[in-house]
């Protein structure tokens, strides 16, 4: 900053105060504002690792973080009060660190998941991942990737995909590589605070209004077709439908009857949504942010 | 159309200090409420103590001895102590 | 309401806590046109908060990288914060947040002008960054010392935050200056654009600003608001400067003998006609706001629904 930013600060500075301790004040973590979400983390695959396995692995976890934080992000100035604006900030802004350090670990892990780009682009990897790979060749599944529709799709799409990524990170704890086991202890704690926001307005739309139990479902029967892929691809089935029985008896709601969703890889919607995510960045490959 | 009730909002932000009245926010229930402030007024920060309580429940006098109003406090809504910040030397508070 | 104490020697009392720079708080008695002119401002103030989501939401899903996504996120977040402060200090007041809401779709209320421009290229987050919420925290520092109590303790948090935000947004111009010369050129576009409309922010010229002698009076406004541009235009001078950029007012020079910039009007009868609704974005600022209030009503009366089972 210039000395006369500096100046005006001071100037103000006995106005402000400092007891910061006071306000407990929430600032983004500086895992978010750096430049390098790995910065001074020893990132080599330790042996018996298979570093291109381990990079796959890593991909799927971040595009599933990034994707849904895209989602989430949607919402911003659109939720049902200013309350819950800022909760669902909070949340997106979660799975978007994750998907920082998820997919600058698959890089560091295996740099040949990176797409190339022009000679001299300054474009860290976790970008090079997130704006300049096709849709084809994201590895998230359906579920977080399909349009935003009301509340009560937000709020069973967000119970299905937190109830199973905190089963699957609970269990990366304690994986082999120990930066995938510390992103998971951290996720542990997001995931379950997200878990937790879920069921809660699941239970209160359900039990709710007319109107907000027959919106619920409609999002529940929505997006149940694409939780069988969810808990096949993170592994997570038989925990997944024990916490999902539960917080389905406590709304008093029965598993929709409809099918899983044949087929794999993408609906029509990815391509779309990358299309608007990546255009900046694709029109400027040699530009620094 | 309904309008969640207020809740006051008292944080403490590590052992050993009491908890201060940081602001207000509206929620449908107690539980809700705490929710609420763990976003808002902490942005999830781990290790903060919170109470909420409905603004509607405090009873309050007024700082000043020449206060002049002698009426019941409950009938006026503006009157509800929205950051009143409660002096640190009040104990238990 | 009933009391026992004559209103001119309430009046004398109130008058004795502005005239000691004391602070006035919400039991205390006040003027019914201090209270009306505090909901006024404070709301007007909140509401800014609020619609000032929008023009900064619109680029979060085109950030061009997941550090600028995260930190653009955080800052919508934050103003949505802002606003909540805001909308609970003119609570206060005996104006609840659902009410105001409904005045400001309805149009009885206003907002700040500069969120009725648009946000054309992801150089604006940057420059809303750096010039809106530096117009803004000029306006608002002095507001921490307002009279009113709950307001003046709710700006200085939000000061605390927004001056983080200038700086965000100084860094990004700052970072992008320093990229291609079409990221130059980006910044420059953005600037030409916000130029004015920042300056409009600080409300018409004092000879054509009725309210504010008596807000000054009663210590609501501590500066005019010519005075609150030249301070703008003094800070941002240099500043614009050392990014490289240059503002887009040919009569902008310094003048020794004021020891301050001299620098042209805006044009005021654009602003008044943003104002008056006819703005770019006014009708579709309104249009998301009422759209999201209305969308949330069936979530925000199943919450009630919800907590009332729980406790009969």
């Amino acid at each position: 900053m210039t000395a006369t930013v500096t100046d005006h600060d001071n100037a103000y500075a006995d106005l402000l105060g400092s007891d910061d301790a006071h306000w407990a004040f929430g600032h983004l973590p500086e895992i978010q504002q750096g430049e390098d979400p790995l910065a001074g983390v020893d990132t080599t695959v330790p042996a018996g690792l298979d570093p291109a396995g381990l990079a796959a692995y890593c991909l799927f976890l971040g595009d599933d973080a990034l994707v849904m934080s895209h989602r989430l992000s949607e919402w911003c100035s659109n939720a049902p009060d200013l309350e819950d604006d800022i909760a669902l900030a909070n949340i997106a802004l979660d799975l978007l660190g994750q998907a920082r350090l998820l997919l600058s670990r698959a890089a560091a892990a295996d740099p040949s998941v990176v797409p190339a780009l022009p000679e001299g682009s300054p474009v860290p990897a976790e970008d090079a991942l997130a704006f300049f790979r096709e849709a084809r060749d994201f590895r998230n599944v359906r579920l977080v990737e399909v349009p935003h529709g009301d509340f009560g799709h937000l709020v069973a799409r967000l119970l299905l995909f937190a109830t199973a990524r905190l089963a699957a990170f609970e269990r990366l704890t304690a994986h082999a590589d120990p930066v995938l086991s510390a992103i998971a202890a951290k996720g542990v704690k997001e995931l379950a605070y997200h878990r937790d926001y879920a069921a809660r307005w699941f239970v209160t739309l359900a039990q709710g209004t007319d109107e907000s139990r027959r919106r619920l479902l409609a999002g529940l029967t929505e997006v149940w077709p694409l939780q069988a892929e969810l808990v096949a691809t993170y592994d997570v089935a038989a925990e997944t439908g024990v916490v999902l029985d539960e917080v389905l008896a406590a709304a008093g709601v029965d598993r929709p009857a409809v099918g899983p969703m044949s087929g794999h890889g993408h609906t029509e919607a990815l391509s779309r949504m990358l299309a608007e995510m990546q255009v900046v960045a694709r029109a400027h490959p040699l530009g620094t942010w | 159309m309904s309008e969640w009730p207020l809740y006051e909002v008292f944080v403490r932000g590590k052992r050993g200090l009491n908890h201060v009245h940081v602001g207000s926010l509206h929620a449908a229930d107690d539980a809700m409420a705490l929710h609420n402030a763990r976003d808002v007024y902490t942005r999830r920060n781990e290790g903060v103590s919170i109470w909420v309580v409905r603004a509607d429940a405090i009873a309050a006098s007024s700082p000043d001895e020449k206060d002049p109003l002698f009426a019941p406090a409950g009938d006026k809504v503006y009157r509800h102590p929205t950051f009143y910040s409660i002096p640190d030397d009040v104990p238990h508070m | 309401m009933t009391t026992t104490v004559p209103e001119d020697v309430l009046l004398q009392q109130f008058d004795a806590v502005i005239a000691r720079n004391d602070r006035i708080e919400p039991r205390d008695w006040m003027p019914e046109g201090y209270r009306k002119t505090l909901v006024r401002q404070v709301a007007q103030h909140a509401h800014s908060e609020i619609i000032g989501m929008q023009p900064e939401g619109n680029w979060l899903t085109r950030a061009p990288s997941l550090r600028r996504k995260a930190i653009l996120l955080a800052k919508v977040q934050d103003e949505a914060g802002h606003g909540l402060y805001l909308y609970s200090a003119t609570e206060t007041l005996g104006v609840s947040r659902g009410e105001l809401t409904e005045m400001l779709i309805e149009g009885r209320q206003k907002y700040s002008s500069i969120f009725n421009y648009p946000t054309l290229s992801f150089a604006d987050v940057g420059t809303i960054g750096w010039l809106v919420d530096g117009a803004a925290i000029c306006n608002q520092v002095p507001l921490c010392r307002t009279s009113y109590g709950p307001y003046g303790r709710a700006m200085i948090r939000i000061c605390k935050e927004e001056s983080f935000h200038q700086r965000q947004g100084y860094e990004l111009l700052m970072t992008m200056m320093r990229g291609t010369d079409e990221q130059r050129a980006m910044v420059q576009e953005s600037v030409d654009r916000f130029w004015w409309p920042a300056l409009m922010m600080f409300g018409p010229p004092d000879a054509d600003s009725p309210n504010t002698a008596q807000s000054m009076a009663w210590g609501i406004k501590r500066n005019t608001n010519d005075d609150l541009r030249q301070r703008f235009v003094d800070m941002t001078v240099p500043q614009a400067e050392a990014l490289g950029v240059t503002l887009p007012d040919p009569e902008l020079r310094w003048n020794e003998e004021r020891g301050a910039h001299d620098f042209g009007q805006p044009d005021w009868d654009e602003f008044m006609q943003v104002v008056q609704g006819n703005g770019p974005c006014n009708r579709q600022r309104i249009a998301h706001r009422r759209r999201a209030h209305e969308d949330g009503a069936w979530v925000r009366d199943a919450a009630t629904a919800f907590a009332a089972r729980g406790t009969s």
